[in-house]
């Protein structure tokens, strides 16, 4: 019978997989996905939880993470977009720009 | 019987496709990988019971956030690969890995957990949707508005960031050129 562990170890492992693309990547854009999947992560255990505790606050958080993910969406392509004009590539490493 | 075979396979299916979403050279392949696995993951939701969150995820991420990475794609070179200089060292696997091995065991803590009570059960009798408009217009009616605000700003935000100078072209400097020389040959 599938439990409550099964669905928190299955997002402990997609929270891993994003932060393996969270560190490792360097382009911007895969940046973007890996945090859209950490941010499912979350949620698979938000809703794991509400189904078997019975209650419903964990729907609603994941409710206000896809709106957050929504929103972030929104504010940071637009922000990759004014970055791409600004330097004509997505890549961190020509963002450090201020040699110390 | 169902439950753990849909379970399993949606579990297999969803991590595969991270996987290609996070390791993958083009940037279409890993959109269209995270595209998938969005819509695995609805799956989830709609075994899980909570049917207005698995429509939810299909309508917002499926739907909306890879329609406009889709659209965002149209501004940066998606057919080339990307290109990425990574310093290859055992130092960045050994601490990836310890984050990895700690980020499991932190999110599979609640598995000892005890003596956990709903605070907002499940109304008998009624459906996922309405009970879950039940307690979001009563109990989460301020976050609710405080979302509704931020998602506003997104918009706005967004649209300001990404339409100035929307005119100019972004890949090509060949507009720039071309009045260049439009207008020293009128010099001449």
């Amino acid at each position: 019978m599938i439990g409550l562990n099964h669905y928190l170890i299955l997002s402990g492992l997609l929270f891993t997989i994003g932060l393996v693309g969270v560190v490792r990547r360097k382009n911007l854009l895969m940046l973007f996905f890996a945090t859209e999947v950490i941010l499912n992560s979350a949620n698979i255990a938000f809703a794991a939880a509400s189904h078997y505790y019975g209650d419903l606050a964990g729907q609603m958080f994941a409710f206000f993470i896809i709106a957050v993910a929504a929103s972030e969406v929104a504010v940071g392509l637009g922000l990759l977009i004014v970055l791409y004009k600004k330097h004509g590539s997505l890549d961190l490493d020509d963002l450090a720009s201020m040699k110390g | 019987m169902y439950e753990q075979i849909a379970f399993y396979l949606f579990s297999v299916l969803t991590i595969g496709l991270f996987l290609v979403t996070v390791l993958s050279k083009n940037l279409l392949y890993s959109m269209t990988a995270l595209a998938a696995g969005m819509v695995m993951i609805s799956g989830f939701f709609f075994l899980l019971g909570a049917d207005f969150l698995g429509v939810v995820q299909l309508i917002v991420y499926v739907g909306a956030v890879m329609a406009l990475y889709a659209f965002a794609m149209m501004f940066f070179d998606a057919t080339r690969d990307v290109k990425e200089k990574n310093p290859n060292g055992a130092w960045i696997f050994l601490l990836g890995g310890m984050v990895a091995l700690m980020m499991v065991l932190i999110f599979s803590a609640p598995i000892f957990s005890e003596n956990i009570q709903a605070i907002y059960p499940s109304i008998a009798g009624a459906t996922n949707p309405q009970s879950v408009g039940l307690v979001l217009f009563t109990k989460y009616l301020v976050p609710f508005e405080v979302a509704a605000v931020m998602l506003l700003v997104a918009m706005i935000s967004g649209i300001i960031l990404a339409g100035k100078k929307m005119d100019q072209s972004l890949t090509t400097e060949d507009d720039v050129l071309n009045t260049e020389i439009i207008t020293e040959e009128d010099d001449k």
